[in-house]
């Protein structure tokens, strides 16, 4: 598989890999994939007062540009709103990494990822 | 010495050209460049001689007569050859034929199509170690059975067939025995004089040969027949026309003679290395050997590396060449056919590698492969939800996954 260099880099340099306590009041999870699909994405988002994304983490097991997909969606998060979140198109992911037509799915996955989390956060915080 | 990258560990795909192989070959890239159907001059003749010679260094290898052993294009060539060439043949006999899940592609895709044009096929799942239980492979043959398919050695996980034993069982019930063998010349000692094998199919690219030429061994006695493929010129006895790619032949030729000249002091080498690799990889938790390891070629090692995918993996350690087991590594997004065969579960044949080794690896190599595999599963591991959550002392295997399906909806549309 050829892959693009800004894939190739965020595979080989992940940001924001790691666990926020999915305990906390201000923190929506989402973990979307099936192993037996070969791809599970688990994405945390912080939530501050005002509403913005303050901070995202990220763990994945799948192939190289599902990892380089989830690792590019938690840059983009942080700073934004709820709802410029929801926003972000599966299209923008795989366009910013040039990802090759047989790995879109991994795309769509980073923005089911961002939209469980959102819906996580969301709910907890309905009351 | 120092270590040259990436290493070379995919040996299964395909093997280095011997060096001493090339010399025996050009001659015949070069001056000797005669058709050796020509039968009015020199030039054919020396090609024809050259030719004959290394069907002798084949068919010496394999232990038949020379006569048995036509040329094709490959091993692929040979099996199609053989199954298509015997099904059409003694059809009036019966359309029924058996082979196993595990098989290779070639062999595989051949049936299918046969089913096509009205033959039925029983596909036989081997057990969890890889192997074909004889007496599921009895109650398999019907009267109307008139071929049995089984590879000798499993390319993707190494295991060794009991060809002597399915061969008996064959002929005692008059069924066509086909053999894949392109994964065992060298691997495996044997000789067809002591087997009841009707045909069996071969590679020279496995062996440290030059790809694009395999042959088939048709037996004599008791004769099996085939209905040819290709036809032209009558060339190999009608069974195959095509003007003969000397130069392919004599590598083809001079590459068996060395593997089973070399065999005795090549394979204990070679499986004290796949050894230490297992060894090595093996200190690390979750890894799982795939297939059994004392039916098994020496040179072959398939291992899944639980909670990291097949295809990152590969990614992360791109200073050794291997292949994976993963979906991502194939065009059809399934993960290998042949663990899920062995009822391996759709994560464990995502996270599985296949390393094989060649004559041409070393130590220093080996031990180089043990480094970089245990570093990088660790750093993947700690990118790995999966890897959390087994820490975390969760079932990974029986938690309920969301949204199962999404990736196959978007991949259909």
């Amino acid at each position: 598989m050829a892959y693009s260099n800004k894939v190739v880099d965020h595979y080989e340099n992940p940001r924001n890999v790691g666990a926020l306590d999915k305990n906390d009041a201000q923190v929506g999870t989402g973990m979307v994939g099936a192993p037996a699909c070969g791809d599970v994405m688990k994405l945390q988002i912080k939530v501050g007062a005002d509403g913005i994304i303050q901070d995202a983490k990220f763990k994945t097991y799948g192939c190289g540009s599902a990892i380089a997909s989830s690792s590019l969606v938690t840059e983009w998060l942080k700073g934004k709103s709820l709802d410029q979140a929801q926003a972000i198109k599966n299209s923008d992911i795989a366009e910013e990494l040039e990802l090759p037509p047989v790995k879109i799915h991994c795309s769509v996955l980073a923005e089911d990822a961002i939209k469980a989390a959102v819906a996580d956060y969301r709910t907890k915080n309905s009351k | 010495m120092t270590l040259q990258l990436p290493i070379y560990l995919d040996s299964s795909a395909t093997t280095k050209l011997d060096p001493r192989v090339l010399e025996k070959m050009m001659p015949f890239l070069t001056n000797e460049f005669g058709n050796p159907a020509s039968r009015s001059h020199g030039f054919g003749w020396t090609a024809e001689a050259a030719v004959e010679r290394a069907r002798e260094q084949v068919a010496s290898a394999v232990g038949c007569d020379s006569k048995e052993i036509v040329w094709t294009s490959g091993a692929t060539e040979s099996i199609n050859l053989a199954v298509k060439g015997a099904a059409l043949f003694y059809q009036d006999k019966g359309k029924h034929l058996i082979t196993v899940k595990t098989e290779h592609k070639a062999t595989l895709d051949t049936m299918r199509e046969l089913e096509r044009i009205g033959f039925e096929v029983t596909y036989l799942t081997p057990e969890t170690d890889g192997l074909l239980d004889l007496t599921k492979l009895a109650a398999a043959i019907r009267p109307d059975t008139i071929l049995i398919s089984v590879m000798y050695v499993n390319n993707e996980i190494g295991v060794v067939q009991d060809v002597a034993a399915i061969g008996n069982l064959c002929r005692e019930k008059g069924i066509i025995f086909h053999v894949d063998a392109a994964q065992a010349v060298g691997k495996v000692k044997f000789s067809l004089a002591d087997l009841n094998i009707d045909l069996m199919s071969f590679s020279a690219h496995k062996v440290y040969g030059p790809k694009g030429i395999g042959a088939l061994y048709v037996r004599r006695k008791p004769r099996v027949r085939l209905q040819p493929l290709i036809h032209g010129g009558g060339h190999e006895r009608g069974f195959r026309s095509g003007t003969l790619p000397t130069h392919q032949i004599v590598g083809m030729g001079a590459a068996f003679e060395l593997a089973t000249q070399e065999m005795d002091s090549e394979l204990p080498r070679i499986k004290y290395l796949r050894d230490k690799l297992l060894t090595g990889l093996q200190k690390m938790e979750e890894v799982y050997l795939n297939g059994d390891l004392e039916h098994r070629v020496a040179h072959n090692l398939n291992v899944s590396f639980n909670y990291v995918e097949g295809e990152s993996l590969m990614m992360a350690v791109k200073d050794i060449a291997v292949s994976s087991g993963s979906a991502c590594t194939s065009a059809s997004l399934e993960p290998s056919y042949v663990l899920r065969a062995l009822g391996r579960n759709d994560e464990l044949a995502h996270s599985s590698i296949r390393f094989s080794i060649s004559r041409f690896n070393t130590e220093e190599e080996i031990d180089y492969t043990v480094k970089l595999l245990q570093e990088k599963v660790t750093k993947l591991r700690e990118l790995s939800p999966l890897w959390e959550m087994y820490k975390d002392g969760i079932d990974v295997a029986n938690f309920e996954w969301s949204s199962h399906d999404t990736q196959r909806d978007v991949i259909l549309h």
